[in-house]
């Protein structure tokens, strides 16, 4: 689960043992805003199945024309990083300097670069 | 065992120390970071009361759909109630990443363990009502919520932010209704001062108590969930809200607002907290209407609920039962794609 993960910090004082049962199962959202650009999350909800799900997402997160595609997706169903393995994990974009463009110097008069 | 505690211990030392430098930073908490209980718990009761209101808020204007005077007022209605409804949903989905339910929410709220913004226990009772909560009472919501735009819990601050998007619709379309009535007779004039000065008051204690009288205000601004005092909100409503009276023609009604030319400012009579007190624990007009209009709502839903679990349900085990097309072509990844084709 994306950001609907109690993890274990909230068990701990019994929040998180909430009356689940008869809930309809929770689903994470996407939006594509326009041709061109990604899917992006939006938020969550709860539905009883995918189809539902789907009309759900169209009421509740694109009632202006915020949107041309709606993925959902069963929370349970995604995997995430854990944030204690924010370290080794996206190093790489942090010591690789040379993967970004600031890194090589060119001189100011080449254009468009 | 010894060594364990002790580890744990410096664990959550250390975790405290990355939650402080997050909210130093003013960078966002996310739902899976470590954070202090009683930041979550002040979290999960803000938002919850919050994501309540938009619900209960549904009910004083929707008390005048059916009722609208034109089919063009009767749209705006319907799409204004959808939208705080919406609103309702993007809060409560702001909550879930806390780690609670929200079933679990919604049952708290119709036992009376949970409040909403006592605004909502007042009643309409004319259509002018409709202008006058989008004019005053999402005006004020506005001035609320759009410093909770940069709260330091991200889900929270991302509803904020869908949620101020639409609100200026809604402030605009009251703001319209009543111009369009103070253009008319003089019967519907005095409609929207009498609407205007039942609503005022209310409207100003939307901000909550004082801050001399608001115990939890320190806490939450340290953390960063809330970054101004009632007092200042309510100052800054007041400070729009008049030019707003001007230009409509309307006046409200406290004799001692006036502008402070010292404290550039306008000066305003203190509301009357007693009353704001006795709403809060039940005693408003409309608090026991409100409620059990959300309880039954929830009870005789709830076959719709079942019903469409067991729906669900069905289909899955009809679909696992069923050989399906796709048993009978070759295995998900096979290319049969031939290359002719690929070359057309
Ligand atoms: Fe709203
Ligand atoms: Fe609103």
């Amino acid at each position: 689960m994306t950001e609907t993960n109690p993890g274990s910090t909230s068990a701990k004082d019994g929040s998180a043992v909430g009356s689940t049962r008869g809930e309809w199962p929770l689903y994470e959202v996407f939006v594509r805003g326009k041709r061109g650009l990604n899917h992006v999350h939006v938020g969550s909800l709860h539905a009883a199945d995918d189809q539902m799900a789907v009309h759900h997402a169209r009421d509740v997160y694109t009632r202006r024309n915020e949107g041309v595609s709606i993925w959902v997706v069963r929370a349970s169903d995604i995997t995430a990083s854990s944030p204690d393995e924010k370290d080794p994990m996206f190093a790489p974009s942090g010591d690789k300097v040379y993967r970004h463009p600031t890194f090589y110097d060119i001189p100011a008069d080449v254009p468009h670069m | 065992m010894t060594t364990q505690v002790n580890d744990n211990r410096f664990d959550e030392a250390a975790l405290q120390e990355q939650f402080d430098a997050t909210i130093e930073a003013k960078d966002r908490i996310e739902p899976r970071d470590w954070m202090p209980e009683a930041y979550r718990k002040t979290l999960i009761r803000q938002v919850a009361q919050h994501a309540h209101s938009e619900i209960i808020g549904m009910q004083p204007e929707g008390n005048w759909i059916s009722r609208a005077p034109s089919l063009r007022r009767k749209a705006i209605l319907l799409a204004k109630v959808q939208d705080e409804a919406g609103h309702g949903l993007y809060l409560y989905s702001a909550a879930e990443t806390l780690g609670v339910t929200r079933n679990e929410l919604t049952e708290k709220l119709v036992a009376g363990k949970q409040k909403y913004s006592s605004i909502f226990n007042y009643p309409t009772l004319s259509y002018t009502d409709v202008g006058t909560i989008g004019w005053l009472v999402d005006g004020a919501a506005i001035c609320n919520q759009v410093p909770l735009c940069r709260t330091s819990f991200g889900p929270y601050g991302r509803a904020m932010i869908r949620i101020c998007k639409e609100e200026s619709f809604h402030q605009r379309q009251g703001y319209e209704l009543l111009m369009t009535m103070m253009r008319g007779t003089e019967a519907q004039r005095e409609m929207v001062q009498e609407s205007v000065n039942r609503f005022w008051w209310p409207a100003l204690m939307m901000f909550g108590p004082p801050d001399d009288n608001s115990p939890n205000t320190e806490q939450s601004m340290a953390w960063g969930i809330k970054t101004h005092t009632n007092d200042e909100l309510r100052q800054k409503f007041v400070d729009m809200s008049v030019p707003q009276a001007e230009a409509l023609g309307v006046t409200f009604p406290d004799e001692n607002l006036k502008w402070n030319e010292e404290r550039g400012h306008y000066d305003f009579s203190t509301p009357n907290w007693d009353e704001f007190w006795a709403v809060v624990k039940g005693d408003g007009p409309c608090n026991e209407q409100r409620l059990n209009h959300r309880k039954r709502a929830w009870d005789e839903g709830a076959w719709v609920r079942e019903a469409a679990l067991a729906f669900a349900e069905n289909q899955t085990a009809e679909a696992a039962a069923t050989p399906t097309a796709a048993d009978a072509t070759p295995a998900a990844g096979v290319d049969t794609t031939t290359p002719e084709e690929t070359a057309k």
